[in-house]
């Protein structure tokens, strides 16, 4: 039987223009493409696109699809105008963990679309929000097929549902000189200790590693991420004092003092008279500003490691939460320090998996409980910090009953820091 | 009998070094600086003298096979045969040699895909799947992608900005776009429409109540059946009920609207990271090339080019010039829906003489 082609007026208009086209894509795999099925699948697809786009209304529903031996990691679809619209029916996608960095080898990005193309819509997204491959598109059936081609070559399901979700680090060590960790290495150390709570949800809700080598954040992790994971250093950072001269001597002192020595936010910078820049490392924050404009000149500095800041989110359900400092700085040089930091993960989600309500991330339990309590609850040495702070409490409304033993732990803490 | 069921590999995330670029990772970790030659073009220079050209290019995001392969092969002939995916899905190819870096970007712009996308240009905008695959979509965000990228191409390829410009789609307010200097989002303005026939059967009545924001949901008797009612007095018109509870339907033709909110900066350059505020709400959803949605994006671009300093992402600008020159300068009405509400509202509020006129 001949596929049955849709009109596709609206959808038609996304032809037009010049930036790719979506729509021009999937046509051409439903009049192209050798495999009957895909053209029907396609051309069923475009048909209810083009419905949406006329009623304005979306037209899937969830439902419960896995493959054998996992619960999640599948985004079922079943369509509700599925008799309209038969050949595509049911649209699963498989979300699939890219390699830590989003490198891939061209063979090896036509092996997983020829294994695609032979069990699905020939339909994929490099990547979704939470940074899976996204294949796009096919039966109960044939997840279960595709799952296994995959997987025997190297690849596994990402998380949906309340479980841990696929991680994402930045291009960092890879290619980028502000890099101050080894994001893949840390990206795949945490996600891959947590394989089980990937792919059986069984956490209060989502919970997401992200990972970036310097405040820059390219991953947004502060923002999106339960567990941020982001490079820095403490000791000075580097000044190439020649390259100093010579980005003045090419842009000139105002471009300098107007967009590097101004924009400092902790006013740790000055322009010498013999155009080299002086910089106060005790007051630096590590904002990365200068770098990013002098990226010759200055670096981050040798003592590297990381902050962790815990309970970033998007809206649902108290509204947007940023994460908070948990830890200011961690070294990971040593096994024991990578140990350590897997650790302190395993804690934090067991202690939210305790204590977190249904559907609550974990930065809505660290609102509802406090940030003392969850320091607190965690089985894992988190001292509070002023680092952890914007700024000390305002509210006179609290009980202090025991100020004098934790004035007491500060001064030993300082003392123990001083002898280390 | 069936055969039995394949247990899986738990091999979680694959090692990127195998799929990395020899030059790469050689260098893992020992490089020195970058430059920026041309727009879509990075010069990256190793400690060990070594250097790495990345060329990136934009693309329809999905990726029907016949485009996949078609990437492939320029990679595979002109780019050594390695691909790396920015987070906001651009295309970038590495070459360690800059006599290959012309010749590559010919086979990319002569396949159709654009190249661009780096420094201070308007990046490729992250979006969500929408009508296409999601299952509580107020919008399309391909298409809104598709029809924005239409009429900001030249400003992917160029580095006219102030500095760079991420903009997000997001299809509801549950908001999986994330966070943008520009961020273009479905608002609900009208409570979930219910289907009591239907509810009992299809939702967990307690998680449904337990998932509103402001407790407006509680259980009822409707025509005999077990259901939920909404307070329509309190619903905020968020949309949280409907995915667990599908027959209360938040989407409507007319009544789901786009709002544009900005300032969103997920960096620690200069400030602390920032979320974005609402500037504009009200605006039609309307397919196939929302062009109500795009000319405010661009009339918001448009002021921001003219008017901020090197090196401000539009969240510094705002700070500078402050929220009145804002909506003066974007001819955008201050209503009393942008004072905020929620938790932490009087933190938002100016308890100071700082004025502007």
């Amino acid at each position: 039987m001949a596929k049955k082609i849709y009109e596709t007026p609206m959808l038609d208009e996304l032809e037009n223009g010049p930036w790719p086209s979506f729509i021009s894509g999937i046509k051409k795999l439903r009049d192209e493409h050798p495999d009957e099925r895909i053209q029907e699948v396609t051309s069923s697809l475009l048909g209810q696109l083009e419905h949406s786009y006329e009623t304005r209304k979306g037209y899937w529903k969830g439902g419960t699809v896995s493959v054998f031996g996992y619960g999640g990691g599948i985004i079922p679809r079943f369509s509700e105008v599925g008799s309209a619209f038969p050949e595509s029916k049911e649209f699963h996608t498989l979300r699939v963990q890219p390699p830590a960095g989003n490198h891939y080898t061209t063979a090896m990005l036509r092996q997983l679309g020829d294994s695609w193309e032979k069990w699905g819509s020939g339909l994929q997204t490099f990547h979704g929000q939470t940074g899976n491959i996204m294949f796009i598109g096919t039966t109960t059936e044939n997840t279960q097929h595709f799952f296994d081609e995959i997987n025997e070559y190297g690849w596994d399901l990402g998380g949906a549902g309340p479980c841990v979700r696929t991680a994402m680090s930045c291009v960092g060590a890879s290619r980028c000189e502000m890099s101050c960790a080894n994001e893949h290495g840390i990206h795949r150390l945490l996600v891959n200790n947590f394989t089980d709570d990937v792919h059986r949800p069984a956490l209060p809700y989502k919970f997401k590693f992200k990972v970036s080598g310097c405040p820059n954040d390219c991953q947004n992790s502060i923002e999106r991420a339960d567990f941020a994971v982001i490079g820095t250093w403490r000791d000075d950072m580097k000044v190439d004092q020649e390259e100093v001269k010579a980005f003045v001597a090419t842009k000139g002192r105002q471009y300098v003092i107007d967009n590097v020595v101004t924009r400092c936010p902790t006013n740790a910078l000055s322009l010498n008279d013999d155009d080299t820049l002086a910089v106060d490392n005790r007051n630096c924050v590590r904002c990365m500003h200068c770098l990013n404009v002098m990226p010759k000149a200055l670096h981050p500095g040798d003592d590297k490691g990381v902050t962790i800041l815990i309970g970033g989110k998007r809206t649902l359900k108290i509204g947007d939460l940023m994460g908070t400092v948990v830890v200011p700085f961690k070294k990971l040089e040593t096994e024991e320090d990578y140990e350590s930091l897997v650790e302190l993960a395993e804690e934090i989600i067991d202690f939210w998996a305790e204590n977190g309500l249904e559907h609550e991330r974990c930065g809505e339990m660290i609102e509802r409980i406090g940030l003392v309590n969850f320091l607190e609850g965690v089985d894992y040495d988190l001292d509070v910090d002023p680092n952890m702070v914007s700024h000390p409490r305002q509210s006179s409304y609290i009980r202090m009953d025991g100020w004098d033993e934790e004035a007491e732990k500060w001064f030993e803490r300082k003392m123990e820091e001083a002898a280390a | 009998m069936a055969d039995k069921p394949r247990s899986p590999i738990e091999s979680g995330c694959p090692d990127a070094f195998q799929y990395m670029h020899p030059v790469m990772r050689k260098n893992y970790g020992q490089w020195k600086y970058h430059e920026h030659p041309k727009p879509g073009v990075l010069r990256h220079v190793a400690y060990s003298g070594d250097e790495i050209w990345t060329v990136r290019c934009g693309t329809q995001r999905i990726l029907d096979i016949f485009t996949l392969r078609t990437l492939c092969d320029i990679g595979d002939e002109f780019a050594d045969g390695y691909i790396h995916f920015t987070i906001r899905s651009n295309v970038e190819y590495m070459v360690s040699d800059e006599a290959k870096v012309e010749p590559l970007i010919k086979a990319i712009e002569d396949a159709g895909f654009i190249v661009g996308g780096t420094k201070n240009s308007v990046t490729m905008i992250s979006h969500t799947q929408g009508w296409l695959h999601c299952d509580i979509p107020g919008t399309d965000a391909s298409g809104v992608v598709k029809s924005m990228m239409d009429e900001l191409i030249d400003e992917f390829r160029e580095n006219n900005m102030p500095n760079r410009v991420h903009i997000t789609t997001s299809c509801c307010q549950i908001n999986c776009g994330g966070q943008g200097d520009i961020a273009i989002n479905v608002q609900h303005t009208k409570p979930p429409k219910i289907n009591h026939d239907l509810v009992s059967n299809v939702c967990e009545r307690p998680s449904v109540v337990a998932r509103c924001p402001v407790a407006a949901i509680r259980p009822a008797m409707v025509n005999g059946k077990p259901s939920l009612e909404v307070d329509e007095k309190k619903c905020i018109c968020c949309g949280a009920c409907f995915p667990p509870c599908p027959p209360m339907q938040i989407n409507d033709a007319e009544h789901t609207k786009l709002a544009i909110w900005v300032g969103g900066n997920h960096s620690n350059a200069r400030g602390k990271p920032t979320f974005q505020k609402l500037v504009a709400a009200g605006i039609p959803n309307n397919p196939p090339r929302w062009p109500e949605a795009n000319a405010i994006v661009k009339s918001i671009l448009k002021a921001y080019k003219e008017d901020a300093k090197d090196w401000e992402r539009i969240n510094d600008w705002i700070e500078r010039i402050g929220w009145p020159r804002f909506f003066e300068v974007t001819n955008l009405p201050f209503t009393k829906y942008h004072v905020d509400t929620w938790r932490g509202a009087r933190n938002s509020l100016n308890a100071s003489t700082h004025i502007r006129f």
